[in-house]
């Protein structure tokens, strides 16, 4: 076809269109772009607003209660904000919240040191290397509750592996190695096994930082004769660090809300040492039947998890723009 | 040195690649324990299970599966001896420690309400995500930003928190306990994952096929099914994978809103008893039935992996 042709067929296919009225146009080309995009999206957020908003809600109004869930029929009494009161001047809560503490801060210092090493070691990229980060990625995929719920086992004081290892090691007699029964070594379990469990994790995340840092960074830095250390210094860290950074908020927020493998390996105890936050909202909740109560303990914990979410996305679109 | 890497005045040394390559190795090894100890403790006696020091070197039996698998009673000798031949491994298993087979016991329900929640869920999830992230994609939608951050905020919230009000809606609306109550529940937390993971992957399709497809004629919809669709199977199947994960692995919901009808694999597990505590090899039996999936998955995944840890925001 001759150029004049395609010209005039085009001037054709326009005056056609003009001439279509717009709502016709709509119906023929079907739903309009603007209605498809809702059509698409709002099935979503329904589902959303159904699971997770309207029960918030219902969460918030019960906070201000003394509804109990194992007594339907009691008359709801409106309490103000004598829960939150409560809460906050509740000793059990503070010490729930220095448990959590320590166990994020603890598992977060270890998971990233020792992940990133291994990121570090694993970007010198040896024969074999895809094959063993495979195998290191295993732990981060299974089940917390079935594998935590393994580890008592591993953690028997005589006939677990683990205290069979250590007293190999160390020459103290296995009897003696209750890692779930000993009050001061009980908080220790539990960073030992979600160490063991994510540290894969900050490592992967770390290995892709480490891998987006370009080779001519390096080259230069060798032109200008830097040191090893220097180069680590200077270049590898800063760079890997928005990576480093996501992995440790990503962490921190997951262990914040810790539930499962805690709740098998130890239930929170012995006694409460082990009594993260999670727990305690569950033994208000669904053992104590405190519905109202546990209510506003539930929302402080959204609140906090929130505000943790916020910085969460910045860090995260910091790391998208690089 | 090698001629290739005799190029790069950056190349890890080979002395380093090998310090390196030591040291993954071990790690690798040291951790990889805890999970050939289960599959291993799957294998071994009850007495076996518990001897100290830790048997390394034992007899393989199958006698945990045999315990999984069924309920038992304690009969006389002279009982056992009455019945007929041992019809089966685990019949004959069972007898030498006096006890006959009662029934079946209720890891297959469990195992089998796991299988159908999860796939379920993931099958919601993945539907409602591939729509909703192709919303987001595509159109220009009023404040997607705050709708997407509100999408993940849901993902965020301690689980323990979200089930107080949970409990208390499904026992209204009957749907404690039911596989339809845990289906919603799974798919409303997996939704997050799929809008963020599919809305990445989607992105990264051109939008040209789209257009091209409807000059040719095709509407918007035709266009969507017939050209983004085939093209995102890939991050599809990922995604799936990452929803089905999760649902198998939940146990926080899943202790706390099912008993019996719907109880899922991850609670009940921890149930198992044997005579006088715990029965570790049948525990370590499921555990390892119930891990063996994951496994698959991970090798498949793998080159995934990053990028459904992190919501899509590394892509490597």
């Amino acid at each position: 076809m001759t150029e004049a042709g395609l010209t005039m067929l085009n001037r054709t296919a326009d005056s056609v269109a003009r001439a279509t009225p717009e709502p016709l146009a709509r119906k023929v080309r079907g739903i309009s772009d603007k209605g498809l995009a809702w059509l698409f999206i709002s099935p979503t957020i329904l589902l959303l607003l159904a699971i997770n908003i309207f029960p918030l809600f219902w969460a918030i109004y019960l906070s201000f209660t003394n509804y109990r869930a194992n007594r339907p029929n009691e008359m709801v009494k409106n309490v103000g904000l004598a829960n939150y009161r409560r809460i906050l001047g509740d000793q059990d809560i503070w010490i729930a919240m220095q448990t959590t503490a320590h166990f994020v801060f603890w598992t977060i210092l270890l998971q990233t040191l020792i992940g990133f090493t291994l990121a570090w070691l694993i970007d010198r990229k040896f024969r074999g290397h895809a094959f063993w980060t495979t195998i290191i990625l295993v732990p981060m995929m299974l089940s917390p509750a079935v594998v935590g719920n393994f580890w008592r086992f591993l953690y028997e004081p005589q006939i677990g592996l683990f205290a069979y290892a250590i007293s190999f090691v160390t020459g103290i007699p296995a009897t003696q190695i209750g890692m779930l029964s000993n009050v001061s070594l009980a908080p220790w379990s539990i960073v030992i096994v979600d160490t063991w469990m994510w540290t894969p994790y900050v490592m992967l995340i770390c290995l892709a930082g480490l891998r987006s840092i370009p080779e001519y960074i390096y080259e230069a830095a060798e032109v200008d004769r830097a040191s090893n250390w220097r180069q680590f210094w200077s270049i590898t860290l800063p760079m890997a660090l928005p990576f480093i950074m996501l992995a440790v908020l990503f962490r921190g927020i997951e262990n914040f809300k810790m539930f499962d493998m805690v709740n098998l390996l130890t239930g929170g105890g012995p006694g409460s040492t082990t009594e993260v936050a999670s727990i305690t909202l569950k033994r208000q909740a669904f053992e104590s039947w405190r519905t109202g109560y546990s209510s506003a303990f539930a929302i402080i914990l959204f609140v906090a998890v929130f505000g943790l979410a916020n910085i969460y996305v910045k860090a995260l679109n910091k790391v998208k723009q690089r | 040195m090698s001629l290739t890497s005799a190029h790069s005045v950056v190349a890890p040394s080979v002395v380093s690649k090998r310090v390196a390559g030591t040291i993954i190795v071990l790690y690798a090894l040291i951790s990889i324990v805890p999970l050939l100890w289960i599959f291993a403790t799957s294998f071994k006696t009850p007495p076996d299970s518990i001897a100290y020091p830790p048997k390394i070197l034992f007899q393989p039996s199958l006698e945990g599966y045999c315990n999984l698998f069924s309920t038992r009673t304690r009969q006389t000798p002279e009982y056992i001896n009455s019945l007929g031949p041992a019809t089966g491994v685990c019949d004959e298993t069972v007898r030498k420690r006096n006890m006959v087979i009662a029934g079946p016991s209720n890891f297959m329900p469990r195992f089998v309400n796991s299988l159908i929640i999860a796939f379920g869920s993931t099958f919601c999830a993945v539907f409602l995500g591939t729509l909703s992230a192709y919303g987001f994609s595509r159109f220009k939608v009023p404040l997607a930003d705050d709708l997407l951050f509100f999408i993940l905020s849901t993902r965020m919230m301690p689980p323990i928190a979200v089930a107080i009000p949970i409990y208390l809606m499904y026992r209204e609306l009957g749907l404690s306990d039911t596989a339809l109550g845990m289906i919603l529940l799974y798919t409303a937390v997996n939704v997050s994952l799929a809008v963020w993971l599919l809305k990445g992957f989607i992105d990264e399709i051109p939008r040209e096929y789209e257009e091209a497809a409807m000059i040719d004629g095709y509407t918007r919809l035709q266009a969507f099914w017939r050209t983004v669709l085939p093209q995102a199977t890939t991050g599809i199947a990922a995604t799936a994978i990452f929803c089905l994960i999760f649902a198998w692995n939940e146990y926080a919901f899943a202790a706390l809103l099912t008993s019996g009808t719907a109880q899922t694999a991850p609670p009940f597990i921890p149930t198992i008893i044997g005579e006088g505590g715990q029965d570790w090899p049948a525990v370590a039996a499921g555990t390892t039935i119930f891990l063996v999936p994951i496994l698959v998955f991970t090798i498949l995944l793998r080159k995934q992996l990053l990028r459904g840890i992190t919501f899509g925001a590394v892509r490597k």
